[in-house]
């Protein structure tokens, strides 16, 4: 398949308005294919969740968002709430962070996978409940017939978010859109998660988007990252390029930040600081208060522009590293 | 330092390990079920020491018990039984004024620093008031500087002590709770997930900071963590716990480069590998299903309902086999896990 399987395009969020507005997605794009993974590294407030939030719609007002979110050709944030509704849950599939919140306390887990196989495909109750049986089971969990009948709390975390990965999967979307689905779980359970998501994708063939603040994660998921810092893509490449010969100055302090089993070092190379406030941004590139390279002088005073530094490998900086 | 100790004892106590906890066993009650009461097993039979100006990290998943050991030894929870001595004094025996004494010697940082910062009280008056509850310096100017000194100490600026907590990052939070920690002069601070909540690029500068003061205070830690890597980079030694016991434990370098049980061998394996080339070639050990219930833990080893190695001698009690001089395993398959082969998945 050619065309891309998502794609947001000069995507621009603004939370409030006036003196206190937060610029916090600031001309963002990429895109994804089907059959594909892209992996979104930041950490908290870079924009890489809202990015997705606001191509899907779910930002609440008073959200300014403004570009284009593409799905099979349509424009998602030109679509009506029913339109939007009807993409939702059908050709686009949501896992978030947590399932404790993202799953709806007092219905059982049969009801919350059937509700979207009914809505969207039309299905009657028994072929629903069937079907969501079937869905149960592929996920791994055991003894699907029990668990169709129990509750959230009944389950441990890494269920939950198997049965909420089983919702996204219920009508076979096009794309699916992961946000930090792994951050709450256990190590050994992440395994198991990924392991899913892998297995599912080469079978149903779907783009996925993969959100996380752990470049590790997205290293043996993904096929492109795109790193994001302030609101803007800093950086975007193969993974193997991205992790090998990294160009910006804060992916390079990311993946040396991390302590990395069997390697150890007597320090860290932290990066000092903190992320900037996405209401008062500084006027040149965003990482320049923290960065440890500051080498060029117009670092202070303009925004570098996401220039290509090799093959598919684009950053945002006026010192990419040599490698 | 020790005031309450007898002047033997204190003697005694130079060359031992600052904490040497023995047989801990913490219960919660469970639910009752007719007229039998279940418990949940948190801690059974945990036994380590620290020595002084070193750190033993406690590495584990949520259920292991690792945090109720840490709550345990500053007596936020009552252990069933066991011992806690703390330079040779009994932690968990002490009252009056010992007790204060020994809680003063035990300070702890949490999680969320969101959660356990006081919203409403200043930088400032958060980290002088282990001074004010342990009286330590007489006078107002006196605790002020000695605020302003250890601010300084976690890298904070003097004018931070004036500020709220909501006007802090994450990171600056951390700080004043470790500000605050150092505050009554501890010979040990418990680190409970201490950086868990943090972002990337801040966990890195408040491990360097923890390491820092270690080596400028001598400070002992035990290090609570559910992160390898972390642990790996902060601890001399390691105690690996699932459901309440210890699996493996050693020095980091030993455990790290030859883990002897299928439970740290499979923790290892689900670690991703920073490098995407290793990370899609290697073979993981994925574990099955769920961790079982601490209210009906399996007999013997615990670990063998999820263990890819379990056999029927599993279901007795298991000894503790040594690895090597200060390398122990809870575990009867270790000619098994340390085939060669298995091993070669693991070592780096």
């Amino acid at each position: 398949m050619n065309a891309p399987g998502f794609a947001v395009q000069d995507l621009t969020v603004v939370l409030g308005r006036g003196r206190r507005a937060a610029r916090v997605v600031r001309g963002v794009s990429w895109s994804v294919e089907a059959g594909r993974t892209l992996g979104v590294v930041g950490e908290s407030g870079s924009g890489k969740s809202m990015t997705v939030l606001a191509s899907a719609g779910l930002l609440p007002p008073p959200a300014t968002v403004t570009g284009s979110a593409l799905l099979g050709g349509r424009d998602l944030l030109k679509l009506s709430r029913r339109e939007l509704e009807g993409i939702r849950g059908r050709r686009l599939g949501f896992v978030f962070q947590d399932p404790m919140t993202s799953l709806n306390p007092l219905l059982t887990v049969e009801r919350q996978i059937t509700e979207g196989i009914e809505e969207h495909l039309g299905a009657t109750r028994r072929a629903a409940r069937d079907r969501a049986r079937e869905l149960l089971a592929t996920v791994g969990i055991a003894d699907p017939d029990r668990r169709l009948d129990a509750y959230p709390h009944q389950l441990s975390g890494g269920m939950r978010q198997r049965v909420m990965i089983a919702i996204a999967l219920s009508c076979e979307p096009d794309v699916l859109v992961a946000d930090e689905p792994t951050t709450a779980l256990d190590v050994t359970t992440q395994a198991q998660i990924l392991d899913l998501v892998r297995e599912r994708q080469e079978r149903m063939g779907m783009a996925v988007v993969w959100i996380s603040h752990d470049l590790a994660v997205v290293g043996g998921l993904a096929d492109d990252v795109v790193v994001m810092y302030g609101g803007q893509v800093v950086e975007q490449a193969p993974v193997e390029t991205l992790h090998g010969a990294p160009a910006h100055p804060y992916t390079r302090g990311l993946l040396g930040a991390r302590p990395v089993l069997g390697k150890r070092r007597d320090r860290l190379t932290a990066i000092p600081g903190t992320p900037p406030d996405p209401r008062a941004l500084p006027p040149g590139c965003v990482f320049f208060d923290r960065c440890p390279v500051k080498g060029d002088p117009r670092c202070e005073t303009e925004v570098p522009d996401l220039l290509e530094v090799g093959r598919r490998h684009y950053t945002r900086t006026f010192c990419p590293e040599d490698q | 330092m020790s005031s309450t100790a007898g002047p033997g004892e204190a003697l005694d106590n130079r060359t031992g390990p600052l904490l040497d906890v023995r047989n801990l066993c913490v219960r919660f009650p469970g639910p009752r079920e007719g007229r039998h009461r279940s418990w949940v097993h948190a801690v059974e039979d945990v036994s380590f020491t620290i020595e002084r100006g070193r750190t033993l990290g406690l590495v584990g998943e949520s259920g292991s018990g690792k945090s109720t050991i840490g709550n345990a030894l500053t007596r936020l929870v009552q252990p069933t039984s066991g011992t806690v001595r703390l330079d040779g004094q009994d932690v968990l025996a002490a009252r009056g004024a010992r007790a204060r004494e020994l809680r003063r010697r035990i300070a702890m940082v949490f999680q969320d620093p969101y959660a356990s910062l006081d919203p409403r009280r200043t930088v400032g008056a958060t980290v002088r008031e282990p001074l004010d509850v342990h009286r330590m310096l007489s006078g107002r100017a006196g605790r002020k500087r000695r605020a302003a000194e250890l601010l300084d100490l976690v890298g904070l600026v003097p004018e931070t002590a004036a500020r709220y907590p909501h006007e802090l990052s994450g990171g600056q939070r951390q700080r004043v709770s470790i500000a605050r920690a150092l505050a009554a002069d501890p010979d040990l601070i418990i680190l409970d997930e201490s950086t868990a909540s943090l972002d990337v690029s801040v966990q890195a500068q408040i491990m360097n900071l923890l390491r820092e003061l270690q080596d400028e205070l001598g400070l002992t830690y035990l290090f609570v963590s559910h992160d390898l890597a972390a642990v790996e980079h902060m601890s001399h030694h390691v105690v690996v716990m699932y459901l309440g016991r210890r699996m493996e434990t050693g020095t980091t370098d030993h455990l790290y480069s030859r883990p002897a049980h299928p439970y740290t061998q499979a923790l290892m394996s689900a670690v991703p590998d920073t490098d995407p080339a290793t990370e899609r070639n290697r073979e993981r050990i994925l574990l099955g299903g769920d961790p079982p219930s601490p209210l009906d833990p399996p007999s013997g080893c615990v670990f063998r309902t999820r263990c890819p190695l379990a056999a029927g001698e599993c279901a007795e009690p298991v000894p503790k086999t040594a690895v090597s001089g200060d390398h122990d395993v809870w575990c009867v398959r270790t000619e098994e896990s340390l085939s060669p082969e298995r091993l070669r998945r693991f070592v780096h």
